[in-house]
């Protein structure tokens, strides 16, 4: 395989990372086609280990509530709908700073900890709201950007884009990529516009969506993460929630299995997000598993991972609830966002 | 610990399944199992008890009846008893009761999965997702043939009573693929579980009760070896299935040699697992992780031979130590563990110990750096590289965690490590070249190719080896055939002895005295040879009078007969057209000279002409029926449930020993050497010793039909001998013995060296002109083997 041998490929020494070493941004490469002529995925072989992934690993009681705990810290916490509103992006933020109930917290001996949603994703036209109601958080504030969700519009409008949002105050701004240059192969463009929202990005983190619910083939999907990386994307993100299909433990596997090659090759480590379709804390528990599997600890911090979702919150409240009194939780026991 | 700490370390912290239901069971037979007989449980005559270890935590589980000879012979007078009667039921009334116990399997599958993990120590994830629903699918699939069985196979009936006896590695599993087609069939069986992992076989019976099968059918004998011994030799059992060992069962074929039991084994294996440079790397990994790591590599098709394309081989190692570091070793009752306990201490002796010498040997050793558990018996995930083919542990089947891995360069090279083995029984091939991997498929000697995935069973294919991995098939219509034989057989007349014509002469005493001597020659690689003894036999006419004489063959004439077929490889190769072209060809040369050969068998036999022109007839028209079969004994696609191709495909068995009977010499000769040349076999035939001429007369009919040389050899002499030196050859992959005085008894016997496929007459006679008798399936079917190819797709 070309890649491999024309690569010096640095081994692994095992999937974890020394933790003294601090992530720093992923300066990108150049485009490199022979890494992506080499290629492979092979569907089947993916899709039986993503199977395996929740019946391999399952955590219980207090391993459990403090996986969830972790998972909540890695929420984007989204709002992308056409009824936003200043009131509702207020809402969200009121929960993103205190998603969990403080007695939960307390019951559970985190009282300590701030515990708080790993980011607040909106479009460009709520940032002002939303970083006006989480002044003083520290958390981030995403804005969706590039097009979203279909990344179709010209790119010089594009590009002003994130400008715009950066501008604004958005830390990290979650780009969508222009799919037709992936179904087209025409990988250069892609790499040259992921390349110029990098730029328009300045000090914001830079999230590259790659829509695999619309690129049709895992290797696509692995194609794409790989330009986007080399493109320098301090994130690779599945969907925008608006595809047919939205982030799956298969298309996640793919994706990481690439954050794990680039890392191999480059020493950069890139974040990982799953957007779309993720609502339950069964299978919160289980994406962090996938992280811990395929890419080892560090990916389970929010600086390297995220779970884009809006309803996911409210179960892992009613689970955590469930684990302080033993009882089954409700949905309106739980403030709403 | 507390959340606060876990938050931080994020590991994955205990799991455990409740085994409190599997405990309350064993407490309720007071932690003790007896044998289960004619539907009652029964305590052992002699031999009392034995303890079932827990081998994750090393602690007793349960005292096991240890069955005496006196037992198994109960169990075996039960079976005989139920057997008229489970037969006479009928196809769709076993059909309900086969239904039943995969519903009872399922009803059931969580306790069946507890009580396997902790008598056995392999991973609950695998007792629960793998084990127990393949057990409940296994029995589903087989209600359908109980259902279909007159439709399906007409004119077959039950072998009778089957003795059956299962490894420790897949105990509930492997009794469900015995169990299942037995009894759809119509046989009853009396069945061993291994002495470590008799508990589930104990709970099955325990449901078979409620399941309505009636008494005798299933008997469940538990004990060590010794109990084994006394089902193989008990004379009062039909037929042995045995899974388990090779070094067992090559002592079963010698001690059920002679003795008419039917016999299907399903043995070790070294399976190659093999990764080309173009392979999703990464899912190969997980693959190596399916193949060797599933079930602590206690598994017969464990893929525990790395065989990687040079290019990619560092990539692939260390991508392979980096997943290797992430399994997680431990309480098999734990839902987060990959790898628990291995089921013994004798076997975790057995794999230190072949570790260990193949590490003195030279072989660079790797194993993740964690420790594994102090209590129980544990192996770490082990990878052995800087090994050759000469290394022990390359040759040798381990049985456990451990992968020796090797480069290759080419296709070719691949296909050569895979099958420098003696076994066959699996591969995996992983590369997303579809050529490639549909070339690699029919090259590999194995049952069984897994394309781009690893050990993927399902009832609907058979299971089974090439080679020293065994023979006979499980699953599928191939695995219902090893339990039904045709009605017929039950009719045939014991052979008369007419012993063997003739000492071997001087040629000069053994001339006919009149016309032109002749004297035919062996027939070896497509020339004529003469006999390496340097001496002749005599031939008699029906008179008495010398008609001629052959050669004399000894055990060199087979040597060299055996290997001119070993290197008539191309007609293996050949296409199916090409080999009916070729069969077509001799029945019309041989019918054009129809008239001498039949003067040939009047001559030697006796029969008058009008018979004699009816064999030769005959003969034409067998040659004619196999032409026909050369291009239509098809594979089939099964429907397993997965998104893939699961193609089953004929092959031929390779250099296969025919020995013809006495009688019909011409007739006799064509029934049983050219089905196995029309699937593609190349054969080493030994006719009829009193009347070989009509064969030796056939060389010059095969020369004129473009037989490529090599791919028919005529080896002429004793047949018995003859016989007893092709079994015991090494490079012949089957024998059929018809011919033997002793019925093949001595080739039953000899067979086990290779543990080569054999088929004998057991001293009965066949009329060969009888078409249910002497042409067809069955022919067809014991020339050949079936390989099952899975290709899972999906862009």
């Amino acid at each position: 395989m070309g890649r491999m041998s024309s690569h010096n490929v640095t081994p692994l020494a095992g999937a974890t990372y020394p933790a003294d070493t601090q992530p720093t941004r992923n300066s990108g490469t150049a485009l490199e086609l022979d890494w992506l002529r080499g290629v492979r995925v092979n569907r089947s072989a993916v899709e039986r280990r993503a199977a395996t992934i929740p019946t391999r690993r399952t955590v219980k009681k207090n391993w459990q509530a403090a996986w969830l705990l972790k998972a909540v810290t890695t929420i984007d916490l989204t709002t992308l709908a056409g009824d936003d509103t200043p009131a509702k992006v207020a809402r969200l933020c009121a929960k993103a700073r205190q998603p969990v109930r403080a007695d939960i917290l307390q019951a559970l001996g985190m009282a300590e900890q701030p515990i708080q949603v790993g980011a607040v994703c909106v479009y460009h036209a709520m940032l002002e709201p939303a970083l006006r109601a989480l002044e003083g958080s520290g958390i981030p504030v995403a804005a969706v950007s590039a097009g979203f969700p279909a990344g179709l519009s010209p790119l010089e409008l594009r590009i002003r884009e994130v400008e715009a949002s950066v501008a604004a105050g958005a830390a990290e701004i979650d780009i969508v990529i222009n799919r037709s240059h992936v179904l087209t192969g025409n990988w250069q463009a892609l790499y040259d516009e992921v390349r110029a929202f990098r730029a328009a990005c300045g000090d914001a983190h830079l999230k590259s969506i790659i829509a695999t619910g619309d690129l049709s083939i895992l290797r696509n999907v692995a194609r794409a993460s790989l330009v986007c990386m080399m493109a320098g994307s301090d994130f690779i993100k599945t969907s925008t929630g608006k595809e047919a299909v939205n982030a799956t433990l298969p298309v996640s596997l793919v994706m990481v299995r690439t954050i794990r090659d680039y890392m191999a090759q480059t020493g950069h480590r890139v974040g990982f997000k799953a957007a779309g379709g993720i609502s339950t804390a069964k299978a919160a528990v289980s994406y962090l598993a996938l992280m811990k599997e395929e890419l080892g600890r560090p990916w389970m911090d929010p600086a390297l991972f995220r779970i884009g979702a809006s309803s996911l919150l409210s179960d892992i409240e009613r689970q955590l609830e469930h684990h302080v009194t033993g009882r089954y939780s409700a949905f309106n026991r739980h403030p709403t966002a | 610990m507390t959340v606060a700490e876990i938050f931080d370390t994020l590991d994955y912290g205990p799991a455990p399944e409740a085994a409190n239901i599997a405990n309350a069971w064993l407490d309720a037979r007071g932690r003790q199992t007896e044998l289960f007989i004619a539907d009652t449980w029964r305590a052992p005559t002699e031999g009392g008890y034995f303890d079932s270890i827990n081998p994750a935590t090393a602690k007793p589980l349960a005292k096991i009846a240890q069955a005496s000879a006196a037992d198994v012979d109960a169990a075996v007078a039960a079976a005989r008893d139920a057997q008229p009667g489970w037969a006479k039921v009928g196809g769709p009334a076993r059909a309900r009761v086969l239904y039943a116990l995969a519903r009872m399997v399922q009803k059931h599958a969580r306790l069946f999965a507890v009580l396997e993990t902790m008598d056995n120590g392999k991973p609950i994830r695998e007792t629960r997702d793998i084990d127990i629903p393949l057990v409940a699918r296994h029995f589903y699939h087989h209600a359908g043939w109980a259902q279909l069985i007159d439709t399906e196979f007409p004119r077959h009936e039950p072998v009778g009573v089957v003795g059956q006896i299962i490894p420790w590695n897949f105990p509930l599993l492997m009794l469900a693929w015995k169990v299942a087609p037995a009894l759809a069939a119509g046989n009853t069986v009396v069945l061993k579980p291994a002495e470590f992992t008799s508990l589930t076989a104990i709970l099955f019976a325990d449901l078979c009760l409620d399941a309505g099968l009636p008494p005798g059918v299933v008997n469940i004998v538990t004990g060590d070896g010794r109990t084994g011994e006394a089902i193989v030799a008990h004379p009062g059992i039909d037929k042995i299935a045995f899974t388990g060992s090779t070094e067992v069962g090559r002592l079963i074929r010698e001690t059920t040699a002679g003795s008419g039991k039917e016999l299907t084994l399903e043995l070790g294996g070294k399976s190659p697992f093999i990764v080309f440079d173009d392979a999703d790397l990464d899912g190969a990994v997980e693959g190596v992780v399916d193949a060797i790591w599933f079930n602590q590599g206690q598994v017969c098709c464990a893929g525990s031979r790395l065989l990687m394309q040079e290019s990619i081989a560092d990539t692939f190692i260390a991508k392979l130590k980096a997943r290797m570091q992430t399994l997680r070793v431990g309480d098999p009752l734990d839902k987060s563990m990959d790898i628990g306990a291995i089921v013994a201490p004798v076997q975790l002796e057995k794999i230190e110990r072949l570790v260990n010498a193949g590490a003195a040997d030279g072989a660079t050793l790797w194993q993740p750096d964690w420790a594994r558990p102090t209590e129980g018996f544990f192996y770490p995930p082990t990878l052995l590289t800087d090994v050759g083919p000469a290394s022990a542990v390359v040759q040798e089947e381990i049985f456990g965690p451990v992968l020796v891995a090797m480069p290759f360069r080419t296709p070719a090279d691949a296909v050569a490590l895979a099958n420098n083995t003696r076994y066959g029984l699996a591969a995996s091939v992983w590369t997303e070249n579809i050529n490639l991997a549909l070339d690699m498929a029919p090259a590999i000697k194995s049952g069984v190719v897994w394309i781009n995935s690893t050990n993927l069973f399902d009832a609907a294919a058979g299971f089974g080896g090439y080679r020293e991995s065994g023979f006979g098939r499980e699953g599928g219509r191939e695995g219902m055939h090893a339990y039904l034989k045709p009605v017929f057989l039950k009719t045939l007349k014991r052979t008369a002895n007419t012993g063997v014509a003739g000492a071997a002469v001087p040629a000069a005493m053994a001339s006919a005295g009149n016309a032109l001597d002749r004297t035919p020659k062996m027939y070896i690689g497509g020339k004529q040879a003469r006999p390496d003894s340097g001496y002749t036999r005599p031939v008699l006419a029906a008179d008495g009078s010398v008609a001629g004489a052959v050669g004399d063959g000894n055990r060199k004439d087979i040597r060299d007969a055996v290997e001119a077929a070993r290197k008539a490889e191309a007609w293996s190769k050949a296409t199916a057209h090409n080999r009916a072209q070729v069969i077509y060809y001799i029945a019309e040369n041989l019918e054009a000279r129809a008239a001498e050969f039949r003067d040939r068998v009047c001559l030697m036999t006796g029969q008058t002409k009008r018979a004699a022109a009816r064999e030769v007839a005959a003969s034409v028209s067998r040659l004619f029926t196999y032409g026909a079969w050369a291009d239509k004994y098809d594979g089939r696609v099964h429907a397993t449930p997965l998104r893939n191709v699961t193609v089953a495909m004929n092959e031929p068995l390779g250099v296969m020993g025919v020995v013809c009977p006495e009688e019909n010499p011409l007739l006799g000769f064509i029934s049983l050497a050219i089905p196995p040349l029309a699937m593609g076999n190349r054969v080493v035939a030994v006719p009829s010793a009193r009347h070989p001429l009509a064969a030796t007369d056939l060389y010059q009919v095969l020369d004129t039909s473009d037989v490529p040389g090599g791919s028919l050899n005529i080896v002429t002499g004793d047949t018995g001998a003859l016989a007893k030196v092709l079994a015991e050859h090494d490079d012949v992959d089957a024998v059929w013995d018809f011919g033997s005085s002793d019925g093949g008894v001595a080739v039953e016997r000899a067979s086990a060296g290779n543990m080569k496929q054999t088929w004998v007459s057991h001293g009965l006679t066949r009329d060969w002109y009888d078409l249910e008798q002497a042409e067809g399936d069955a022919f067809l079917r014991k020339c050949t083997q079936v390989k099952n190819i899975w290709v899972p797709y999906g862009e």
